[in-house]
């Protein structure tokens, strides 16, 4: 790790300041991409800004029709929270997956939606079901805010301080995980609100998470797992690595989408 | 038996310390005035170095020295080698190119050492190594196995082929004639595939010099600290023996990794003297990954004949063997005399011929990796017989029955002498413990789940308890391989052992004292096991290749023995008998057909007060050594069936059932046992699943961590249904075979002949990943449906 | 330079350290509390995992000084004076540990699981649950073993399950 100093602000304000104030600095949430990032040499933030004392990016509530997590909680604290289990079943399940129980009990969904890494579990979630970030300075979808791989519509300076997801009829996510560093190789949200029908894919884009349009029809006709018979992602723009090809790659987001869709529809 | 006896099974002396972090691992070491060294690596494959400018770096802050080979070759220190010469089928011996600890004007593989910076702290070392400035004018890369040989490029000017030997073993005429007279061939391309060790602890090391006492001080993870000590003392020059003390404290997991000498701990070393200060290095994950010796990377291509009642005629092999960019400490013997006369299985072979060309590559260094070389003559064999059993449509199990080899002692084609053995016992044991006769259910079961499953035999042999010195001596080895033992009897009759074994996860100070307590008749507490420390121990050959029990133990038994004969001629005087009339049983020395009696701590304490007898006549004192060397291979043996069932969607296979039943000759400590079958296993399931480390065409490692490298987890595996059959070994007095690597050995083949079974063909190679089974088990739907 | 103060195993300490400095390396070289191990870079192999405020976390993924002010228990703080805790003594009942490097991230990481997931583990739960910990030597089978009793044990001795945070 390369020397930095280290700011511990008591909120989302002060923490926007030291940002702007700091050149190369860096926010550190969870720190479980940016630390192992740190440690290999491969980041060297002049500064830190640690989120962990900031109160008001902390905690789980129901607004109205939507589910509002504050940008530091953890994945532990989403997967055992009663609102989410209880909202957004599908939610909290794809929470208590994320990683191992230790890496859980740091990450956060700020810091994974920040980064947007193409293999975390997160950002199909937020697609999927519509959600909405907000930041120090707006409100952005899902759509307006992941725009390709490791990168956000975040501009400098700006701070995800929640997350706000829509309560859906039906939800259900699947993944494959990568055999060595068990992220997502594949994942596959969908949710179904209204008439309306969200298949999102995590893991298998070249450029991040990315939705599933012929799916979302096949499922809007009906919403069960036959719906899905016969349809084939094609492998055109899919990720390969020594794990999983684009071909199978593309071959799994039918079997997790599947699978996801029976989680979602309880069979 | 008694309750801390031979066969009961002790929980653990040594384990207190570990499951209360008192552990003392060699990066748990610190030394006053301690400097920490950073080892600047190749980024290149293959590369000459035209210059190395250090200036910049020199100055930096924290920085206390900056050296590279230049600096070692100036202070005369040789480089690493290789002690295992082995012969080409002409006769001439292998062609290795020299090994420095930092490199000579040429890099050779990602990882190769370039330079050492040796800083007050780490970071500062690691920010001097980044302002070294190297001239690397780079080289193509030799990355396969399978073609390194015939390649332009040149890694090392002696093997100008890349080719580091061509040998064989066996009788080729003999083969040809089999083949001739076969009804049936069995042909098989066969990849076994390079592992990575990666013991949970990395590789580590402190050296310490006293400028008063002129002696150099080295702290490091090593399975045989004497052995480290006698290659840096011989060959690399750092001191002579007496002026060099090599400590293995614990040590966290080596299977073979921790075997070797290696360049790091040779400059750590060198450098305490050189800065003054103790310098302390600890490998990172991703070091380990660069530059720990790799495990097996075999390509061969295998042929068995046999007649038309199914009986074995003969078998022939072809094997490249990958070496990587040096030849490590035991690397040669590992392709050649570890491999080949193992190639007769359990089975009855007349004939067998084996070829082997060991090649170099732009890759980390292959040495020894649990098992050893019989991993990959199992995989061979197992393969092979597996399916030559389906081509013939016999069952399997039958199969093997009919051609195990039934009488010993068995001299096979191939050097090894089987003494012992009941193979057809643990065949019969474990088909009864897999339920063999209902897998036909369970197959259909599968199959209306849209399941595949499938069984998977393996019947191993491993040549272990290595070895007899004058054997070994005579197929090139540059060690005896005995092992000594020292038993000190203090004077209140508690005992310590110093043993040349070393101990790294085996349990060995409770099995060792075990074996005391048993033969003493004392109790367990009562004797300390004391190993790694080469002040300690005179001299020891150290524990790999399944040694410990089989040899180590057999050293102590032997100075057990000289204690009972000293203590029996103390007990005669003070018990005022006749020597020949003392038995020595149940921790008394008592005289025949009498009520008089003397206990061995009394007996211990009258050794040393030496009041009632006469000094010169007999010794004071109650402390006896022994070296053991064996007279033979032991040879443990036995069955291991695997069952999977695989998910023909993900291509996701499952291990279902596992039954082991392996014969070990007499067992110490059956929970220590067991636990190294499952351990063994894991590894074995490991390679034949999960792992291979993979080069890119570039040379560069792209599994360099564990985020790519696929380790098995507890998710990965099933619990083990292990069972033990036993045939006590002959030529060893405690009967012991050996347990360490059967698990790793019996283990890929059965998982591989599980999976092929249940996809209906072959065409399947390790590691079987989803991806890969996926894959195959489409082409199986894709014929079943042609069908 | 920054000032940390954690409360490690019922201990206050309070020292200037470098803001790089990792949990795991203030525990090691700065308390040389050696019990917490370091087996990769990339937060993986769970030889470093520690309680922080009652929980498991990889304390090579962790800055010490943003830990500043929490409560820490080690390895070497879960037995009580010279009685052992009953999950360490389930490991060397069950011989689940060999080499014994993983061992203290292991105990540490059953011990949360407990906490997480009550007394009564079945195997898959326990297999499933320990995929932030890899053991090269034991093949996990007496691990699983011995996480399972040791479960059951720190259920029979009363000890108190922590408020489940998943």
């Amino acid at each position: 790790m390369y020397a930095f100093t280290y700011h511990k602000p008591t909120s989302a304000r002060q923490a926007a300041t030291l940002l702007a104030k700091k050149e190369d600095a860096k926010l550190l949430a969870g720190g479980h991409t940016l630390l192992p990032t740190m440690k290999q040499r491969l980041a060297a933030p002049s500064a830190l800004v640690d989120l962990g004392a900031c109160a008001d990016l902390k905690g789980i509530a129901v607004k109205g029709r939507n589910v509002v997590i504050g940008a530091m909680t953890t994945h532990a604290e989403v997967a055992a929270s009663p609102e989410v289990q209880a909202a957004i079943p599908a939610l909290a399940y794809l929470a208590g997956h994320i990683g191992d129980p230790h890496v859980r009990h740091r990450g956060t969904i700020g810091g994974s939606v920040a980064n947007n890494d193409p293999a975390a579990d997160y950002p199909a979630a937020l697609l999927a079901l519509g959600a909405t970030v907000v930041t120090n300075k707006r409100k952005l979808s899902a759509e307006e805010f992941f725009t390709g791989l490791y990168e956000t519509a975040l501009d400098e300076g700006e701070i995800v301080t929640r997350v706000s997801f829509p309560v859906v009829s039906r939800a259900g996510y699947a993944k494959f995980r990568n055999p060595a560093s068990r992220y997502a190789m594949v994942g596959v949200f969908v949710a179904k609100r209204g008439g309306e029908v969200r298949v999102a894919v995590t893991g298998a884009g070249e450029g991040g998470v990315f939705r599933w349009p012929e799916a979302e029809a096949a499922l809007k006709a009906r919403f069960a797992v036959k719906s899905l018979d016969g349809l084939k992602h094609t492998a055109d723009g899919i990720n390969g690595d020594i794990h999983a090809d684009p071909e199978y790659r593309a071959h799994l987001i039918g079997v997790m989408a599947k699978q996801a869709v029976a989680q979602a529809t309880g069979k | 038996m008694s309750a801390t006896g031979i066969g009961a099974a002790v929980r653990r002396k040594e384990d207190h310390r570990f499951i209360t972090g008192q552990g003392r691992y060699t990066d748990d070491i610190n030394r006053p005035g301690q400097v920490h060294a950073y080892f600047l690596r190749s980024p290149h494959a293959h590369a000459i170095i035209k210059a190395i400018d250090t200036e910049a770096a020199a100055g930096m802050p924290g920085v206390i020295g900056i050296f590279t080979g230049a600096d070692l070759a100036a202070d005369k220190i040789g480089g690493l080698i290789c002690g295992w010469m082995i012969h080409n089928k002409d006769g001439t011996p292998m062609r290795a190119g020299p090994h420095p600890a930092l490199a000579q004007g040429k890099v050779r593989y990602v990882g190769d050492h370039v330079a050492v910076v040796v800083a007050e702290t780490l970071a500062e070392a690691k920010d001097a190594a980044e302002a070294i400035a190297v001239d690397y004018e780079e080289l193509p890369a030799v990355v396969d196995t399978g073609t390194a040989a015939g390649a332009k490029t040149v890694i090392h000017d002696e093997a100008p082929d890349n080719t580091v030997f061509n040998w064989h073993l066996g009788d080729r005429e003999a083969v040809e004639k089999a083949f001739r007279a076969a009804s049936h061939v069995t042909k098989l391309d066969l990849v076994n595939n390079r592992l990575v060790p990666n013991a949970m602890e990395p590789r580590a090391a402190v050296g310490d010099y006293d400028a008063g006492e002129g002696v150099f001080t080295l702290y490091t993870t090593s399975q045989n600290p004497h052995v480290a000590r006698l290659v840096l003392s011989a060959f690399i020059g750092i001191a002579p023996e007496n002026k060099l003390r090599v400590i293995a404290p614990d040590v966290g997991g080596g299977f073979g990794s921790k075997i070797f000498i290696y360049a790091e701990e040779t400059v750590c070393v060198w450098a305490a003297k050189k800065v003054g200060r103790p310098v302390k290095w600890t490998a990172d994950r991703t070091e380990a990954f660069l530059s720990d010796a790799h495990g097996r990377d075999h390509v061969t291509h295998a042929e068995l004949a046999t007649d038309a009642e199914g009986r074995i005629l003969g078998m022939r092999v072809k094997t490249t063997a990958n070496l990587g960019a040096y030849l490590s400490t035991f690397s040669s013997s590992v392709p050649t005399y570890l491999y080949a006369p193992l190639l007769s299985g359990q089975y009855d072979i007349p004939a067998i011929y084996c070829e082997v060309d060991a090649v170099y590559t732009n890759t980390a260094p292959v040495d020894a990796y649990r098992g050893a070389g019989r991993p990959e003559a199992t995989f061979v064999v197992e393969r092979l017989i597996e399916v030559t059993a389906r081509q013939l449509g016999k069952d399997p199990a039958r199969f093997r029955m009919q051609n195990y080899i039934r009488r010993f002692p068995h001299q096979t084609p191939v050097i090894m002498m089987y003494d012992t053995g009941n193979y057809g016992a643990s065949l019969k044991k474990a088909l009864e413990m897999i339920d063999y006769k209902g897998l036909g259910k369970r197959k259909r079961d599968s199959a209306r789940a849209g399941k595949l499953r499938g069984i998977g035999f393996s019947s191993y042999i491993e040549a272990c308890g290595i070895a007899p010195s004058a054997a070994v001596g005579s197929l090139g080895a540059g060690v005896g391989l005995w092992e000594s033992a020292e038993v000190r009897v203090n004077p209140i009759g508690t005992v310590e052992v110093l043993t040349g074994s070393h101990s790294h996860g085996q349990g060995h100070e409770t099995t060792f004292a075990q074996l005391v307590s048993d033969r003493l008749g004392i109790s367990i507490d009562n004797v300390s096991i004391i190993h790694g420390d080469t002040d300690k121990v005179q001299m020891g050959m150290g524990t790999y290749g399944s040694r410990s029990g089989a040899v180590g133990m057999s050293a102590i038994f032997k100075a057990l023995d000289k204690v009972i004969a000293k203590g029996k001629k103390v007990a005669a005087h003070v018990l005022e008998a006749d020597e020949a009339d003392i038995d020595f049983a149940d921790g008394h020395f008592a005289v025949k057909g009498t009520d008089r009696k003397l206990d061995f701590g009394s007996c211990a304490l009258q050794a040393y007060v030496a009041h009632k007898f006469n000094g010169q006549e007999l010794e004071p004192g109650l402390k006896e050594g022994a070296f053991y060397d064996p007279t033979n291979f032991t040879f443990p043996a036995g069955v291991h069936i695997c069952e999977v069932e695989i998910d023909p969607q993900t291509g996701v296979t499952r291990i279902e059932r596992w039954a082991a039943v392996d014969d070990f000759g007499n067992v110490i400590n059956p929970m220590i046992v067991e636990g190294q079958v499952h351990g063994g296993i894991a590894q074995g399931v490991g390679q034949a699943l999960l792992e291979g480390a993979r080069y890119n065409a570039d040379g560069q490692l792209v599994t360099a961590s564990f985020m790519d490298y696929t380790m098995p987890r507890a998710d990965d595996l099933p619990s083990f249904d292990v069972g033990m059959t036993v045939t006590p070994c002959p030529s060893n007095p405690l009967g012991i075979k050996g347990c360490g690597e059967a698990g790793a050995i019996a283990s890929p083949p059965a998982v591989i002949n599980a999976i092929t079974d249940a996809l209906g063909h072959e065409e399947i190679a390790m590691p079987a990943t989803p991806q890969a089974v996926w894959r195959a088990a489409r082409k199986s739907m894709n014929r079943m449906a042609a069908e | 330079m920054t000032t940390v103060s954690l409360t490690v195993n019922g201990r206050a300490v309070t020292a200037a350290i470098d803001p790089r400095t990792l949990l795991v390396q203030f525990l090691r070289e700065n308390l040389r509390l050696t019990g917490t191990h370091v087996g990769c870079d990339t937060s993986q192999c769970g030889a470093c995992v520690v309680h922080l405020d009652g929980k498991a976390v990889k304390s090579c993924t962790t800055l010490a000084v943003a830990v500043d002010g929490s409560s820490v228990t080690t390895i070497e703080g879960l037995a009580s004076g010279d009685a052992l805790h009953p999950m360490q003594e389930a490991f060397r009942e069950h011989h689940g540990l060999q080499c014994g490097f993983c061992t203290p991230g292991m105990i540490m990481s059953a011990v949360d699981m407990v906490n997480r997931r009550g007394h009564h583990l079945d195997e898959k739960t326990i297999r499933e649950d320990l995929d932030g910990n890899i053991c090269r030597c034991t093949g996990y089978h007496n691990i699983v073993k011995a996480i399972a009793a040791g479960a059951e044990a720190m259920g029979r001795a009363g000890a108190p399950l922590r408020q489940a945070a998943e």
